[in-house]
């Protein structure tokens, strides 16, 4: 019951969001302050977790490969379809959620319970189009390329360590990360992401913007906002796996 | 002119609004009062449709606001400006900016014409040099001033104050009602202020409403108030150690 209400409001709130924003002009310059807060500001976690991660996978990898009859290629060809497949589009979006998703809703949480969106609303302004609608558009616009930045940084991490370690050659790395390459699985990563985009930025939005009280009340709307997003992710990893690979 | 007519308001189980009717006048500072809990802000709040009405009516210059949809709702916002009770600047934005947000929000005009608006509503409230400032770096008092010059940027019909003192010292609240009763006259607004204050009520009542219990329990204004022999009302007016010695 508490659920559906929950969705109920959700939907509710989504159809005052997805409208024509009342200025074009400021619209496009709240966009490039998201593009900035969003996205920019995020590069940098994004590039450590990639090279780290990518390293693991690989050492773990060579170490794992003890049968002569694997040829070391395999180390390669491993990293790039973990990262690319699962690494990059889900943990990174992971990642965001509890980054970009927890700094959306306490940003607008606190406007609420400090009447800044009332103030909105009172001088005619649709306040969830204005305050959400730029995150939405900025998250769906530059979260592929923080996932397309976070496969190469992935990829890079694993020839660094491979090389590094002397457990595989730069020769079989790159023969590895070469082989039976599919453009498609590149196209599947940045859908996912952009479902994962889409959740963020909407279901932190609308903890933010739900938010009744006062301090307390932001903190938990913005923990509530990470855990109910990873949720979904996780969940809709599921689906849209099971959809777009089969 | 602001008519109210026979507002119900409930939350849940409880009735938070019973039936209050009042004419707010135009040009004049119309005063709300009543103890904390009374039902002041819901009542501001029913009035400019933050909240929904359960009943009643709510008419600006005769037209009923409570069945307005949007688009028609949004024409009589902008000619609402509101001082909130915490003022309610934009925290991201600096002074000017949060002045000149309606007016970059609503009109075509151009950056050189809405600067010299946002001065010139900025010098209107006494404040001169702070255009760079963000609200953090500002006294409670100047943000109220902020607040109030944003509220009249775009030229209201209709100036809603809630609580506009609360925080203030005496000295710096009175400066704000006076500025508020000022700026009514000026520009013949229909102003309407929530407040506990009695030192408010007593220097700009020009036509007060005191609610108790959710109920308006009286109507007059600041002369007849000292003379009353409403039991509710004298409780209220007569109830710091200050007004009752007045009193003797
Ligand atoms: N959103 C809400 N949900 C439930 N009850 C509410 C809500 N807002 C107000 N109330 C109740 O309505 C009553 C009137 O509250 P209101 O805020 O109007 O008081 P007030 O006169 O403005 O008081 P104060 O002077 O302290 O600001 C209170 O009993 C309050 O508990
Ligand atoms: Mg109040």
């Amino acid at each position: 019951m508490h659920l559906f209400y929950g969705i109920g409001k959700y939907v509710m709130l989504m159809k005052r969001v997805f409208a024509r924003p009342q200025k074009r002009v400021i619209f496009r310059h709240q966009l490039f302050t998201e593009i900035q807060n969003l996205g920019i500001d995020s590069l940098g976690i994004v590039v450590f977790i990639s090279l780290f991660m990518g390293a693991v996978v690989a050492i773990q990898t060579a170490y794992n490969i003890d049968s002569p009859l694997i040829p070391l290629s395999m180390v390669g060809f491993t990293a790039r379809q973990s990262v690319i497949l699962e690494f990059s589009p889900t943990v990174i979006s992971l990642i965001l959620a509890g980054k970009v998703g927890s700094s959306i809703a306490s940003q607008i949480g606190t406007m609420r319970v400090t009447e800044q969106i009332d103030a909105l609303e009172i001088m005619g302004v649709n306040s969830a189009n204005h305050l959400i609608f730029p995150k939405v558009v900025a998250s769906i616009l530059i979260n592929p390329v923080l996932i397309v930045v976070s496969m190469w940084m992935g990829i890079l991490g694993g020839w660094l360590a491979g090389v590094f370690t002397g457990l595989v050659s730069t020769h079989d790395y790159v023969t590895g990360i070469r082989l039976d390459f599919q453009a498609y699985t590149i196209f599947y990563a940045i859908a996912k992401t952009i479902v994962f985009a889409f959740i963020i930025s909407t279901v932190s939005g609308f903890f933010g913007y739900e938010t009744e009280g006062g301090a307390l009340e932001v903190g938990q709307a913005s923990t509530k906002a990470v855990v109910y997003s990873s949720i979904l992710i996780i969940l809709f990893n599921l689906v849209l796996t099971q959809l777009l690979l089969t | 002119m602001i008519e109210a007519k026979n507002l119900n308001k409930y939350f849940g189980d409880n009735h938070v609004l019973i039936d209050v009717s009042h004419r707010f006048e135009k040009g004049k500072t119309n005063l709300v009062i009543g103890q904390s809990g009374s039902g002041k802000t819901v009542f501001m709040k029913l009035l400019v449709g933050l909240l929904e009405v359960d009943s009643g009516e709510v008419l600006y210059d005769g037209k009923d606001f409570t069945k307005m949809n949007f688009e028609h709702r949004k024409a009589i916002r902008q000619e609402i400006g509101m001082l909130f009770q915490g003022s309610a600047l934009f925290d991201s934005l600096n002074v000017e900016q949060n002045v000149m947000f309606p007016l970059n929000m609503f009109t075509q005009r151009t950056l050189e014409d809405k600067l010299e608006r946002v001065n010139f509503v900025l010098k209107r409230v006494n404040l001169e040099n702070v255009n760079p400032l963000m609200p953090s770096e500002l006294s409670g008092g100047m943000r109220k001033r902020v607040a109030i010059a944003r509220a009249i940027a775009m030229n209201p019909q209709y100036l809603f104050c809630d609580e506009p003192n609360s925080g203030l010292d005496p000295q710096t609240s009175g400066v704000i009602d006076i500025l508020i009763q000022e700026i009514t006259l000026e520009y013949q607004i229909t102003t309407i202020v929530n407040t506990h204050d009695m030192n408010s009520v007593l220097s700009i009542g020009d036509n007060v409403a005191f609610i108790y219990k959710g109920r308006l329990w009286w109507k007059g204004n600041k002369n007849e108030i000292l003379q009353t022999n409403n039991k509710e009302l004298n409780d209220f007016v007569f109830g710091t150690e200050l007004t009752s010695r007045l009193k003797k």
